[in-house]
């Protein structure tokens, strides 16, 4: 059986006939012309029917809700009548007596080849839609008609260079299985289409998935981003068990989102909400959230054109921990500095900002800033169940300093006649390599701590994580970062603290047996992913994820760690 | 000329919808609006132009006008960016 490797982009299974979404590069000269002005009405009549056929798609779209969809059609409608595009093309035209086709090609190319090389991702990826506008003007001036999703009779597996808004909303989803493209990344149109219909994805796969004969029986594993041609009936077999299970599994945990997650040998942890504020406290507790294990506070700060102000901020942290009763709820002081800029703070531009003065840094430095939050949140922990978690500590003496001021905050409250709850736990975000080397001293200082994986995996591996190029280094499954986590969990349980870890992978089914077996404590997630994470923490025993763990960390990269991981995961639940 | 320096909080930055939103309401005004981001300047009117200056979530860009309807351009688009482009925070 042939197979390919591409990127896993969206979850699941599908086995079925191949089927190629081919648009076909429209071919045409370059030439000059004997009537200009004439060749440019040409080009603005093929430029106007775009428009009508944009409308036409957007309405389409936005009939089959797919709302992304229409607004990328409205981005499309833009270019057409881009007034920098018309003076380029018509220069060519007017100036020049280049014909239509040539013109179009050399001013869409040029933007496409801009926006391709900037840095960040989601606008590189832009340049897709303006080589996409400028593919159906092209068909339109040769004359060209037919869909490229004609002759999609049965359900099957699309195979693609790449897919684009356009081409997508040709397709009749309910005759696809799944998606299979050539090219692309994680963030690419396909994956994210794929994702929002629940449908598997492989992107990236290499262009000979192109060369596959029409037909062929495929089988697409969206987890392990995997093609595999022409299966036998065992992997059949195999795929449409996993399939059924995957199905099966994902009702279940739905059904149980509210049951705590227990391991089958009596093991209690926690499942708790990343949230950002109030409102997504409601959707928190419908998943079926015990708690929330990370409260940003930044949005109060970002969406404001001053400081939040005390009073603010205690009316917001105050919803949500009356939303929470009883329920634990995690206040992350500020979070910001570095990257996340905030205009009225006035900080200096740094050439480096995730190696810089940012959270916790900025707050000791700026008791203005750090105290009005400290004050606000102890005011809201009457009645509710608050802990307080410092973000970014790299040092003992970073902790000391900053219980110091919540002491003093405490004091002025109290001296004020303010009501402030007793016993409040306080914590450290572990997401600097200082503090997960260090754990043990840190433990002596701390309530509990809680590891941030995004962050410590990029300080553990320097790798950026907004940096395209790096990306696949920075994989939280990486065994330097699995060994760190495993020796703060050891310090803190060695002094009776207990870890919680509110990075991606607490929310990776994969991930969980591994964190399970070393011994973490509370998992904070997203709220979509809870119920499949406790479904699976229910299926394991504590033992069977303490052998995971012991041999995951052996292992020598994600991409084993992740297949053996998954082999054990299909092992218990059948 | 009138000039503003906001920054641009919205999670996709100036591009997907913030972006046309931002194109379409440069449009109903007269005056040259220009928008610089870092090194790069771009034509507030055109898409491709305002893309390519790839600013992105918590980027400063410093937006100028000049005509005659060269303010309410600009109270038009500070309103716009600051109120997060209708999205909620």
């Amino acid at each position: 059986m042939k197979s390919f490797e591409g990127i896993a982009a969206s979850s699941g299974i599908a086995i079925g006939p191949a089927f190629h979404f081919h648009r076909g590069d429209p071919h045409f000269e370059r030439h000059t012309v004997t009537d200009p002005a004439a060749e440019w009405v040409r080009l603005t009549t093929a430029l106007e029917t775009a428009q009508r056929q944009i409308a036409e798609i957007s309405a389409r779209a936005k009939a089959e809700s797919e709302e992304g969809e229409a607004d990328i059609f409205a981005a499309h409608a833009l270019m057409l009548e881009d007034p920098d595009l018309l003076e380029t093309m018509q220069q060519a035209v007017k100036g020049q007596s280049l014909n239509a086709e040539a013109a179009l090609q050399d001013a869409t190319e040029n933007y496409a080849q801009m926006l391709e090389t900037l840095d960040d991702e989601y606008f590189s990826a832009r340049a897709a839609d303006v080589r996409d506008v400028a593919s159906r003007v092209l068909r339109i001036l040769l004359g060209i008609a037919e869909s490229p999703a004609a002759g999609l009779m049965t359900p099957s597996i699309i195979l693609a260079r790449d897919l684009t808004p356009s081409d997508t909303v040709l397709l009749d989803k309910s005759l696809v299985l799944g998606f299979c493209t050539a090219v692309g990344g994680p963030t690419s149109h396909t994956a994210i289409l794929a994702r929002s219909l629940g449908l598997p994805a492989v992107v990236g796969a290499g262009p000979e998935v192109l060369e596959i004969p029409p037909g062929t029986t495929l089988a697409l594993d969206g987890d392990a981003g995997t093609l595999i041609l022409e299966p036998d009936e065992t992997l059949i077999a195999d795929y449409r068990r996993r399939q059924q299970t995957g199905t099966r599994l994902l009702a279940q945990a739905r059904k149980d989102a509210h049951a705590p997650a227990i391991t089958r040998d009596g093991h209690r942890v926690e499942v708790v909400a990343n949230i950002g504020n109030a409102a997504g406290a409601a959707a928190a507790l419908e998943a079926g959230a015990e708690g929330v294990g990370l409260l940003r506070t930044e949005f109060l700060y970002l969406e404001h054109t001053h400081l939040p102000d005390e009073e603010e901020q205690y009316q917001a942290y105050r919803a949500v921990l009356e939303a929470f009763g009883s329920r634990p709820v995690i206040l992350r002081t500020l979070d910001i500095g570095g990257d996340k800029d905030l205009p009225y703070l006035d900080l200096p531009h740094e050439v480096n900002p995730f190696l810089g003065f940012r959270a916790i840094r900025l707050c000791l430095a700026r008791p203005e800033i750090f105290k009005p939050q400290l004050r606000a949140a102890l005011r809201a922990s009457v009645g509710g169940n608050l802990k307080i978690m410092f973000p970014m500590v790299a040092t003992v003496a970073e902790v000391r300093a900053a219980r110091a001021i919540l002491e003093e905050c405490r004091a002025e409250l109290l001296a004020e006649g303010q009501p402030v709850a007793k016993d409040i736990e306080i914590g450290i975000m572990v997401e600097i390599p200082a503090a997960a080397l260090l754990a043990e001293r840190f433990a002596t200082e701390v309530d509990f701590f809680s590891i941030g994986t995004n962050d410590l995996t990029q300080y553990t591996l320097a790798a950026d994580r907004t940096n395209a190029l790096v990306a696949a280094l920075g994989s939280g499954f990486q065994p330097a970062v699995l060994h760190l986590v495993r020796n703060v969990i050891t310090a803190a349980h060695a002094q009776g603290k207990w870890v919680g870890l509110c990075g991606e992978l607490a929310g990776d089914p994969l991930a969980i047996p591994i964190l399970l077996g070393l011994g973490l404590d509370e998992f904070s997630m997203n709220p979509p992913a809870i119920p499949l994470a406790k479904q699976i923490i229910r299926a394991l025993t504590l033992a069977e994820a303490r052998k995971i763990a012991q041999h995951a960390l052996e292992l020598d990269n994600p991409q084993i760690i992740r297949a053996w991981v998954k082999e054990q995961l299909e092992a218990q639940i059948k | 000329m009138s000039q503003i320096t906001l920054t641009i909080l919205h999670e996709m930055g100036l591009h997907a919808r913030p972006a046309a939103l931002f194109v379409k309401t440069a449009k109903q005004f007269d005056s040259d609006i220009r928008v610089t981001y870092g090194n790069r300047k771009a034509n507030a009117k055109s898409i491709l132009n305002v893309l390519t200056l790839g600013a992105g979530q918590n980027a400063v860009i410093t937006i100028d006008a000049e005509g005659d309807d060269a303010d309410e351009a600009l109270a038009a688009l500070q309103a716009l960016i600051e109120n997060n482009f209708g999205d909620a925070g």
